[in-house]
C-alpha cells in the first residue's frame, strides 16, 4: 500500500539542506573583462581568460567581491577576515579548464541565518535557518546536444558548446542542515528561498529570475524514523526551476524516500533530477561514485581580505530587510495579516507600494491591483505589472479622488489600457470616458428627467427621498453614464428642495 | 655582428651602422647555417621578423624615439604564446595550435621593438632537465652536439650559443633557464616572482614559473629584463612596483663591502670535480673584487626537492586538465561514435609524452583525498621553511651563491632512463623558486676534465634582483679580465649543416 | 612494501583521463614507487605548526573594476576548435549529466 503525504510524514521526520546558487548582475564576468548580457551570438563573449586558453590567467571582478559580502551581511554571516580561492579539478566540457575556480575551505562568509515565517496549524511560526557558508565560484558554459531520437543527452550523436556563459560570477549559499521541520517541510523550503530571494532583489546584486536560471536551488532531503533522532541517507535533487517546484519536490522526496524505506529499500545517495511535469524525480549521476576534486588553493589568485572598514561601510548600505519592510508597510498601511499575505503572495507588494508612493491611497491601491488589474492579468495569462504600469495605475486613482472619474469609468479605462489602447488619458479621449461635471450641463439633464417624470419629482418634493433613484438613473442614462450620480443626486436633491 | 653582444648591436643599429632587417637577416642566414645540427629552432618566423625589422628601421629613419633594444633579434621559448604564430609547448598535444593572443612579453617585445625570429625548443610543458623531453626531438648543445644544453629552455640557451640570437627568452620553474645558461656558457636570469608577467605562459606550474631574459653577457641580459618586467593588471600574482633598476647594477663594476654568503647544503659535495674548482676560483675573484664572504647554512634545503617534486606535478595535473581535444589541439579518436570522455583519454595518452604523464599522475595522486595533507600540504610546508631559511641567510648576506648545477652538460641519452637522478639537476636551483625569490647563473670558466662550461649561481632577495645584477656584472669583468675573451669564443665554430 | 599499486595508478590515471596501456601502467607503477619514496620526507620536517605557502608572496586583495573589456571575436575563439558548427565549438557526444 503506498503511503501519500502525511502518512509518509507521520511515520519520519525529514531533515532538508538548500543549496542556492545565485548568478550576480556584474557588468563583465568574474575573472575576465568580457560582458555578461544575456543572448548574444555565440562565443562572441569569451576571450582566452573565460576560454580557458594556454596561458590565460583569472583576474578577480572587484564587484563580485562586493555583493558576496553584501549577501554574506544581508544573511548575518561572519565575513572572513581571509579567505581564498580554490580549484575544484573535475572533467567535464562546458569547464573550459577542466576546473572550476571556486572556494573550498576558506569561503567568504560563515555561519549566519535566515529566519522564514510559515502558517501553521498554530498560527503564523518562525524557523531560523541556519547558513552555513556562502562562497563565490564561475558559471560554465552551455552545450547543446544534437541527434539522436530525444534531444536529450544520451542518444546525442555530438555536442555544441557556447562559452559565453563561461566565466559568469556565481555566489553559492549552502544551508546547515535543517531539521524538526516535521511536515511543513516542503513550506520551509519554499518559504527559504522566496525570502532569500526577496533580499537578493533588495540588495540589487541579481535577477533573481528562477525561470531563467539566475536562481538555481538544489534541494537535499533525508528521512529518519520518527523520534529517533537518527539521520538518514540524503538525496539531492536538481532542476527546480520555480519556487512552487522547491515545494513539490521536497514533498515529492519525502514521499518517494518513504515508500522505498517502508518497503525495506535503502536509500541511494545520488543526485536525482525534478521533473515539472510530474512533481517527481528521476536518478541523475550516483553520488557514490563521487569525483575526487582535489581540492587545492589556486596559485593563480592572491588571497581576499576585506578590512573591518570596508566591511562596516558595506554593511551601512544595506538595505531594509524585507520581513522588516513587509511588517513596517503593514503597520502604516493597517493592513490586516490575511491581505498582507494575498499582496505578498501576488507578489504585488513592490507594485503597491510604488503605487502608495505616488500618492495613492494603501487601500485602494492595494483592490485595484489584487482585484480587477489581477483579474484581466489572469485573463491574458500573463503578470499584472507587464500590462499597466503603477504611474499609471496611481493617475487612475487620482483621478477618482478628484472626481474626474466614477469608480465605472474607471474600471474601462483600466480595461482599456490593459488592452493596449494606450495611456489612461489616451484611453479617456478616445473614448469619451469624461465624468461630467459640469453642473449647469447636469442640471440640463436633471430639469428634463423632472419634466418626463413629474409625478416622481413631486413625491420627491413631499420627502421620499428614496424615489430620487428613479430620476437619477434616468439623468444616468441620458449622460451615458458620464455623471457622477452622487452630485446628480446632490444637485437633484438640492433643485427639489431637500438638499 | 652575429658574434657581438645585444648591447653593442643596439649601438651599432642606433648609429646607423646597420639597419636592423640586414641584423635580423645575418641571424637567419646563420640559423638556416647552424640549425640542423643545433635544433634550437622549432619555428623560424622569416617573414614575421624582417617585417618587424623593417618596421624599427622605418621608425628611426622617421626620428622616433626608440627603445634600447629596439630592431636587436631574439629567440622566444615556445611556451609563449605569439598570435598567429605556432606554439607548441614542446608538445604534440599543441601541435599546429597558433594562439589567438599576444603574451604580455610578447607585446611588450613588440612595443620595444625587438624582432621576435621564431619559437625555441624546450622539455615538454617545461618538465625536464634536458630537452630530451620534446615531442620535437631534443636540441643539441653547441659545445659539443652530442650533449644535452640543459632544460627545459635548452633551445633558447642553444641558440645563445650558437650565435643564432644575442638575445632569447626562458621560463624558469625549478631552474630551466639557469641550468641551460650554465651548461651552454651562458647567462640566465630568473627574475622576483611575479616581477614579470605570466599572462600567456603556458603554465606548468603556477606558483613556481617566472619567465626571464636570457643572453650571452649580464649587461645583455639586464636590458632584456628591464624591457619585459614590469606589473601586469592581468597577472593577478604581478608585483605593483618598479622594475629595480637591473641595468645601472650592471654596469656599476664593484661589489666593494658586499657580504656573498656561501650556503653551505647547496657548497657542492658530490659535485663534478670542475664545477667546484671554478665555483672556488670565482669566489677568489668576488674575494679580489673586494667582497667578504660568509657562511650561511640552510638546513631545510635538503627537502627541497622532495617538495619541488610534489608542488610542481599537482599544480601541472591541474593546469595540463585543459587538453583535452575539446577546443584546441589535437583530437584522437573521434569517429563519431565515441562519446567525448574516451576521446579525452585517447588525445592525452598520444598527445602527452612520458615525462608529462608521470608528474600528471604523481600530481593527481599527491592532491587527492587521504593523500594531500601528507603529500601536497607537507609540501607547502617545507616551502615556509626554506623561504624562512632564506630570510635567515639574507640577514647575513646580501647575495648568496652556488654553483649552478652539479655536473656540466651530460651526454643526451645519459640519463633519459633515470628519472630520479634527471631530477637532480635542479638541486641548487630549485630553492630560489620555492621562496620566489631571484637568481642568476653566469659563466665562470669551463671544467677541465671535459672542456665543458660551468655556471656560477647568484641568489638575491625578493624584490632586489639589481644585487644579483650587480654581482654578476662584477664577477663577469673579473673573469673576462683573467681570460682576455668570452667564455664562448672557445666553443668549437659550428660549420654547414 | 610498494607505496603505490597498478590499480591505484589506474584510477589515477582514469581521475586525469588519461587512456594508458597495461604496460604503461606497470612502468609507472614502478617509477611512481621510486619517487614517492624519495619525496615522503617532506612529512619529516612538516610540523602541525609550519604554515603552508600557496604564494610566494604576501599580496591581497587584487581586484579588477566591473568593467566590460572587448572580448576575442566568434572566429578568433574558435580558430583553434578541432570541429565547429554553427559558430559553436563541436564535441563528440557527452554522456552522463553535468555537475
Amino acid at each position: 500500500m503506498a503511503l501519500n503525504y502525511d502518512q509518509a510524514i507521520a511515520a519520519y521526520d525529514p531533515t532538508l539542506g538548500l543549496e542556492v546558487h545565485v548568478e550576480l548582475n556584474t557588468n563583465s564576468k568574474m575573472f575576465c573583462g568580457c560582458a555578461t548580457e544575456f543572448g548574444a551570438e555565440p562565443n562572441t563573449q569569451t576571450c582566452p581568460v573565460c576560454l580557458g586558453l594556454p596561458g590565460s590567467l583569472p583576474a578577480v571582478n572587484g564587484k563580485a567581491i562586493e555583493s558576496s559580502i553584501l549577501i554574506g551581511l544581508a544573511l548575518n554571516c561572519s565575513i572572513a577576515p581571509f579567505s581564498r580561492f580554490a580549484r575544484k579539478n573535475y572533467f567535464y566540457p562546458d569547464m573550459p579548464k577542466n576546473f572550476q575556480t571556486s572556494q573550498f575551505d576558506e569561503p567568504i562568509c560563515v555561519n549566519g541565518y535566515l529566519d522564514v515565517e510559515i502558517e501553521t496549524d498554530e498560527g503564523t511560526k518562525v524557523f531560523r535557518i541556519e547558513i552555513e557558508r556562502v562562497h563565490m565560484e564561475e558559471d560554465t558554459g552551455k552545450s547543446l546536444h544534437v541527434g539522436g531520437s530525444t534531444g536529450r543527452i544520451h542518444g546525442a550523436e555530438y555536442s555544441l558548446l557556447d562559452y559565453n556563459r563561461a566565466g559568469i560570477p556565481l555566489v553559492e549559499i549552502v544551508t546547515k542542515i535543517i531539521p524538526n521541520t516535521g511536515k511543513y517541510a516542503p513550506q520551509v523550503a519554499r518559504a527559504y528561498v522566496t525570502e532569500l530571494r526577496d533580499i537578493l532583489r533588495s540588495l540589487g546584486v541579481s535577477d533573481v529570475k528562477m525561470e531563467q536560471g539566475s536562481l538555481r536551488c538544489d534541494a537535499n532531503v533525508s528521512l529518519a524514523p520518527a523520534g529517533s533522532g537518527q539521520l538518514g541517507t540524503r538525496s539531492e535533487t536538481k532542476n527546480v526551476n520555480s519556487l512552487r517546484s522547491v515545494e513539490r519536490a521536497v514533498s515529492g522526496e519525502i514521499e518517494r524516500q518513504a515508500n522505498r524505506l517502508q518497503n525495506g529499500e535503502r536509500i541511494i545517495q545520488e543526485t536525482r533530477h525534478f521533473l515539472e511535469e510530474s512533481g517527481q524525480t528521476r536518478p541523475g549521476r550516483s553520488k557514490e561514485q563521487a569525483e575526487d576534486y582535489r581540492y587545492f588553493p589556486e596559485p593563480d589568485l592572491v588571497p581576499v581580505a576585506p578590512d573591518a572598514a570596508w566591511i562596516e561601510e558595506l554593511r551601512a548600505t544595506l538595505p531594509e530587510k524585507p520581513s522588516i519592510r513587509r511588517k513596517r508597510l503593514k503597520i502604516e498601511w493597517a493592513v490586516p495579516d490575511k491581505e498582507m499575505a494575498s499582496m505578498v503572495n501576488a507578489e504585488l507588494l513592490d507594485t503597491v507600494e510604488e503605487t502608495v508612493l505616488l500618492g495613492s491611497d494603501p487601500t485602494k491601491a492595494r483592490s485595484w491591483w489584487l482585484g480587477e488589474i489581477s483579474r484581466l492579468a489572469n485573463e491574458k495569462e500573463v503578470a499584472p505589472t507587464s500590462l499597466i504600469t503603477p504611474i499609471q495605475v496611481a493617475e487612475v486613482i487620482a483621478l477618482i479622488a478628484s472626481g474626474e472619474l466614477t469608480d465605472k469609468l474607471a474600471r474601462q479605462v483600466v480595461e482599456g489600457v490593459i488592452n493596449g489602447e494606450g495611456t489612461p488619458q489616451q484611453v479617456i479621449d478616445a473614448r469619451g470616458l469624461k465624468v461630467v461635471s459640469d453642473d449647469s450641463a447636469l442640471m440640463v439633464a436633471i430639469e428634463a428627467a423632472i419634466a418626463s417624470q413629474p409625478e416622481t419629482a413631486e413625491r420627491i418634493r413631499g420627502g421620499n427621498i428614496p424615489a430620487a433613484g428613479a430620476l437619477i438613473g434616468a439623468v444616468m442614462k441620458a449622460t451615458g453614464g458620464q455623471a457622477d450620480a452622487a452630485k446628480v443626486r446632490e444637485l437633484l436633491l438640492k433643485h427639489l428642495g431637500q438638499g | 655582428m652575429i658574434h657581438s653582444t645585444a648591447a653593442e648591436m643596439a649601438t651599432k643599429l642606433a648609429a646607423g651602422e646597420i639597419s636592423s632587417v640586414e641584423l635580423t637577416q645575418q641571424h637567419l642566414d646563420r640559423i638556416s647555417v647552424v640549425d640542423g645540427q643545433v635544433h634550437a629552432f622549432l619555428y623560424v618566423d622569416t617573414e614575421g621578423a624582417l617585417s618587424q625589422a623593417a618596421a624599427v628601421d622605418a621608425k628611426r629613419v622617421a626620428g622616433e624615439k626608440l627603445s634600447p633594444l629596439a630592431g636587436v633579434p631574439l629567440a622566444l621559448k615556445d611556451v609563449l604564446t605569439q598570435k598567429g604564430i605556432p606554439t607548441t609547448c614542446g608538445s604534440k598535444i599543441l601541435e599546429g595550435w597558433r594562439p589567438p593572443y599576444d603574451s604580455t612579453i610578447v607585446s611588450k617585445l613588440k612595443s620595444a621593438g625587438i624582432v621576435i625570429l621564431g619559437k625555441t625548443n624546450m622539455d615538454e610543458f617545461a618538465m625536464g632537465s634536458s630537452t630530451e623531453n620534446s615531442a620535437y626531438g631534443p636540441s643539441h648543445n653547441p659545445w659539443d652536439l652530442t650533449r644535452i644544453p640543459g632544460g627545459s629552455g635548452g633551445g633558447s640557451a642553444a641558440s645563445l650559443a650558437a650565435f643564432e640570437a644575442p638575445l632569447a627568452m626562458g621560463t624558469d620553474t625549478g631552474g630551466s633557464i639557469r641550468q641551460p645558461a650554465a651548461v651552454t656558457g651562458t647567462v640566465g636570469v630568473k627574475p622576483t616572482y611575479g616581477g614579470v608577467s605570466r599572462y600567456g605562459l603556458v603554465a606548468f606550474s603556477s606558483s613556481l614559473d617566472q619567465a626571464g631574459p636570457c643572453a650571452r653577457t649580464v649587461l645583455d641580459a639586464a636590458l632584456l629584463h628591464e624591457a619585459i618586467a614590469g606589473y601586469d593588471p592581468r597577472d593577478s600574482t604581478s608585483i605593483n612596483a618598479p622594475v629595480p633598476a637591473v641595468v645601472a647594477a650592471a654596469k656599476k663594476l664593484d661589489v666593494k663591502g658586499m657580504k656573498i654568503g656561501i650556503v653551505k647544503e647547496l657548497s657542492g659535495d658530490g659535485y663534478q670535480a670542475g664545477v667546484r674548482s671554478r665555483f672556488d676560483e670565482a669566489i677568489e675573484e668576488l674575494v679580489n673584487a673586494g667582497a667578504e664572504i660568509v657562511e650561511v647554512s640552510c638546513p631545510n634545503f635538503e627537502y627541497a626537492l622532495a617538495a619541488y617534486y610534489l608542488i610542481a606535478p599537482s599544480e601541472a595535473s591541474s593546469n595540463l586538465a585543459r587538453f583535452d581535444s575539446m577546443r584546441y589541439g589535437i583530437r584522437v579518436g573521434d569517429d563519431g561514435v565515441r562519446g567525448a570522455e574516451e576521446v579525452m583519454k585517447m588525445t592525452r595518452e598520444v598527445g602527452f609524452g612520458k615525462e608529462v604523464k608521470r608528474r600528471i599522475i604523481l600530481g593527481t595522486y599527491a592532491l587527492s583525498s587521504g593523500y594531500y595533507d601528507a603529500y601536497y600540504g607537507s609540501a607547502q610546508k617545507v616551502r615556509t621553511l626554506i623561504t624562512q631559511d632564506f630570510a635567515a641567510a639574507f640577514s647575513k648576506a646580501d647575495v648568496l651563491v652556488s654553483p649552478t648545477c652539479p655536473t656540466t652538460a651530460f651526454k643526451i641519452g645519459e640519463k633519459s632512463d633515470d628519472p630520479l637522478g634527471m631530477y637532480l639537476n635542479d638541486i641548487a636551483t630549485i630553492p630560489v623558486n620555492m621562496a620566489g625569490i631571484g637568481g642568476m647563473s653566469l659563466p665562470v670558466g669551463l671544467a677541465p676534465e671535459d672542456g665543458l662550461p660551468v655556471g656560477f649561481q647568484i641568489m638575491s632577495p625578493a624584490m632586489k634582483d639589481d644585487l644579483m645584477y650587480q654581482v654578476g656584472g662584477t664577477l663577469e669583468a673579473a673573469l673576462l679580465r683573467k681570460w682576455g675573451s668570452p667564455i664562448l669564443s672557445n666553443a668549437p665554430a659550428l660549420g654547414a649543416n | 612494501m610498494s607505496a603505490i599499486s597498478r590499480d591505484e595508478v589506474a584510477h589515477l590515471s582514469r581521475l586525469a583521463r588519461i587512456e594508458m596501456t597495461d604496460s604503461e601502467l606497470d612502468h609507472l607503477a614502478s617509477e611512481l614507487d621510486l619517487i614517492l619514496g624519495a619525496v615522503a620526507r617532506v612529512q619529516e620536517v612538516a610540523g602541525a605548526d609550519v604554515p603552508p605557502t600557496s604564494h610566494p608572496l604576501p599580496l591581497q586583495n587584487v581586484f579588477r573594476p566591473d568593467v566590460v573589456t572587448p572580448s576575442l571575436t566568434a572566429a578568433e575563439s574558435l580558430s583553434g576548435a578541432p570541429a565547429s558548427a554553427e559558430q559553436r565549438f563541436k564535441v563528440p557526444q557527452i554522456l552522463g549529466d553535468a555537475e
